[in-house]
């Protein structure tokens, strides 16, 4: 294994890792103030209940993702020094900033958890708002510095290094909107469907649970909410990502050819050598329509860029896929989750059955779109300006490190996972197991 | 005052709280592995209670060194991830599981074997990172990380001095923790910690005797930055100040005027490193000016640091008022 495939691999680990408690840890805090809100305003006990046990599980979720993410701000520097003596000053702001969210979160998570006796009441739900608010703040000002990965701005480069520096147009590049709009809408799905899962498999063996019906609607509102829009916000990320990076777009549509009034291709494998994706379903007109929203646009394909700027063409649309797909099963799943309420009808035995076997569904969408902008990048740091090859650490036998630290990660997620488990099996009140 | 100097003196300020506070939940997890005699489970348990609610708090200003670090000076911050890559990857693995471990340890379920487990892994990882963070700043002063090192990875790190300099953390974080202790604490319990304070006070000294014998040979800038600037002498003096009342008044019981001249007693240390190193970031040859990101950067980030700041003290004044008391941060002993 190469140093710099080690790297990768190694930053990529860390960052499949960390990205799961990340999401958790501006999802979960709305849902536990939510339920507490409830339980203020109504008396609810189960929603008491429930917010306590939420409480929890965010903060044991929440201190494994604070120190995975020390390791991801260290790894910056350990893994790509280059990288970061080129671009540290340039996306130093929206880093900072996180820094001060991180802060807010910490801190007030602190009262939350610990404070249920120390706090005045509105202290405490105060605290719990606060938590919810900076860490959807932390992801929109990390998602920033990606952003800007992905589309550099505010700045020129001279002898090699970025000079006239404008830190809040650099802060702001093209084609942030539709990256955080997206980003946080999967936290809140992703999450959503995860603790809606569990509580509906709970729900099966118990249908009259109180407790669990709480979770449910809390969960089951937020994140279903979030997936219905994430649609909406797919549609706008593909028109910026088309105007912003159109390379990007050849690569996760497998489009080779520039061509206008280009089809749609859903599935399909990509084939570099012979510039043609096989085996696709294609609907005529429907990437210009989608990337354009005109079905005669023409849009360019990879051909139109050196060979050396591709990306693997491959791994992009393949994870793509992946992300629509499994976004829409959620979409679906929560329509008609939708079309229930309003048709005012108990959740029945298939609906829940489906949303237990969807809860994974979104934490996989979104390692899949974490994966198609990132390799969608590639062979890029900075697109277009620094490579990943020139980004890597000089520093070699990196192969280690990477051994160390999978074991750490798979260690401590089978921990957390195993000491979750015994949470929720505690967390069943009013007839659990 | 250039904004770099402003931006290092941010950067010093921030290691200075990340020692007073995060500093002393390691020297926590310390006296949890030293917990001993009759009231071993009270002791675990007070440092649980102490550190509990915020450790992930204090824990972000060691986020907020390497942001500033690499956003105001990006050049130190890669040559600093090079050439110290392994003693860095070592304090991750610290931090990563003291923090993991103390959560797993306090949900994990009580009275389980597992929870020995975690709670072992809690406290050796508490004594792992302050050594291994104590390592890296005292290679960073030694001067060893020269020309002859640059673009790799050295070994520059394993020598004397930065190693009691790791041992000087451990034992400072240590001495931070009893005597923020034995004021939380109550009857015997208080008196453990007050003694133990002292015991880690003299560990402190030993230490810091150790260290400034070894910088005069292979720490000649900070030795000299010790021994020969105007304020040296002056600054010596403050810190034996604080040092001797904080003896004192351990002495006599007067913990919390104990622990005030504790703090103060680390901060005058930590500020003493970085004032007889200043210019340098990396000695001998990354300074604060070599090493500056275009100043426009660095204004930008000088606000976004008072606009930051300006919101985080009122919200850390609201955390230790919640858990620490009326009196989090009173240096009266009141009589009882």
């Amino acid at each position: 294994m190469s140093d710099l495939l080690a790297a990768r691999w190694l930053f990529g680990i860390s960052l499949a890792f960390h990205i799961v408690f990340a999401a958790v840890g501006v999802a979960m805090p709305l849902f536990m103030v939510l339920a507490e809100w409830r339980w203020r305003r109504t008396g609810s006990a189960a929603h008491l209940e429930l917010a306590k046990r939420w409480a929890k599980g965010t903060a044991i979720l929440f201190a494994v993702g604070a120190v995975s993410g020390t390791v991801i701000s260290f790894e910056l520097g350990l893994l790509w020094p280059r990288f970061m003596a080129f671009a540290g000053s340039v996306i130093g702001m929206p880093f900072s900033l996180e820094g001060f969210a991180f802060f807010a979160e910490a801190i007030f998570l602190g009262i939350y958890l610990y404070g249920w006796e120390r706090a005045s009441p509105r202290l405490h739900l105060a605290s719990g708002a606060v938590v919810a608010v900076s860490g959807a703040a932390s992801a929109f000002f990390v998602t920033l510095a990606n952003a800007w990965m992905n589309a550099p701005a505010g700045f020129r480069v001279e002898g090699g290094a970025p000079a006239d520096v404008r830190p809040f147009a650099a802060m702001f590049p093209p084609g942030w909107s539709h990256e955080v709009v997206h980003v946080l809408l999967s936290c809140y799905a992703a999450t959503g469907f995860a603790v809606a899962g569990i509580h509906a498999s709970f729900l099966l063996r118990d249908r009259a649970n109180a407790f669990h019906r709480a979770a449910l609607r809390i969960a089951l509102g937020v994140g279903g909410a979030a997936a219905l829009l994430q649609p909406v916000s797919g549609d706008f990320s593909a028109r910026q990502v088309a105007a912003v990076q159109p390379i990007k777009l050849a690569a996760l549509e497998g489009q080779f050819e520039t061509e206008r009034g280009a089809p749609l291709r859903i599935g399909g494998l990509p084939d570099p050598e012979r510039m043609e994706t096989r085996w696709a379903l294609e609907i005529p007109y429907g990437l210009s329509l989608l990337a354009f929203h005109d079905p005669g646009a023409e849009v360019k394909g990879l051909r139109a860029f050196p060979r050396e700027a591709w990306p693997n063409t491959r791994h992009v649309h393949l994870a793509f896929q992946v992300m629509v797909g499994l976004g829409s099963l959620l979409a679906a799943v929560a329509a008609a989750g939708a079309a229930l309420r309003l048709l005012r009808r108990e959740p029945p035995r298939w609906y829940l059955r489906a949303v237990a076997l969807a809860g994974p569904a979104g934490f996989l969408a979104l390692e899949a779109g974490w994966l198609v902008t990132e390799w969608g990048r590639q062979p890029f740091t900075v697109h277009g300006i620094l490579r990943t090859a020139d980004s890597v650490t000089p520093v070699g036998g990196l192969a280690l490190p990477f051994a160390g630290f999978t074991a750490l990660y798979v260690l401590l997620g089978a921990v957390t996972a195993v000491v979750l488990r015994r949470q929720i099996a505690r967390a069943a009140p009013g007839g659990g197991p | 005052m250039t904004a770099a100097d402003l931006l290092g003196a941010a950067l010093l300020s921030a290691l200075v709280l990340y020692a007073l506070l995060g500093g002393a939940d390691f020297g926590g997890g310390i006296w949890d592995l030293l917990a001993s005699g009759p009231r071993k489970a009270e002791q675990r348990a007070l440092v649980e209670r102490a550190i509990g609610p915020i450790w992930e708090a204090n824990h972000v200003w060691l986020i907020l060194v390497v942001v500033v670090l690499f956003t105001a000076f990006p050049p130190a911050f890669a040559a600093i991830c090079i050439e110290l890559f392994l003693p860095l990857v070592l304090l991750l693995v610290g931090i990563v599981l003291r923090g993991a471990s103390f959560t797993f340890r306090a949900y994990v379920g009580s009275g389980d074997r597992a929870q020995a487990r975690w709670g072992l892994v809690f406290s050796a990882s508490s004594v792992l990172a302050p050594i291994v963070l104590g390592v890296v700043v005292g290679a960073l002063a030694s001067g060893r990380l020269g020309a002859a090192a640059h673009g790799a990875a050295t070994l520059a790190w394993l020598a004397p001095f930065p190693l009691a300099v790791g041992l000087f953390a451990a034992a400072l974080f240590a001495y931070l923790a009893a005597a923020y202790l034995a004021v939380e604490a109550e009857g015997a319990l208080r008196e453990d910690f007050r003694r133990r304070a002292i015991g880690a006070g003299a560990a402190v000294f030993a230490c810091a005797a150790l260290a400034g014998a070894l910088s005069w040979r292979e720490a000649p800038l900070v030795f000299a930055g010790l021994t020969r600037r105007s304020w040296s002498l002056a600054l010596h003096v403050a810190t034996a100040a604080a040092a001797l009342t904080a003896f004192a008044a351990l002495f006599r019981g007067r913990v919390r005027a104990g622990r005030a001249a504790a703090a103060l007693q680390v901060a005058l240390i930590v500020v003493g490193w970085g004032a007889s190193q200043y210019p340098y970031l990396v000695v001998p040859d990354v300074t604060l000016a070599s090493a500056s990101a275009p100043r426009a950067v660095q204004v930008a980030l000088l606000w976004a640091l008072a606009a930051g700041g300006a919101v985080l003290f009122p919200m850390l004044a609201v955390l230790f008022r919640v858990f620490k008391g009326e009196r989090a941060f009173s240096v009266v002993d009141r009589s009882r």
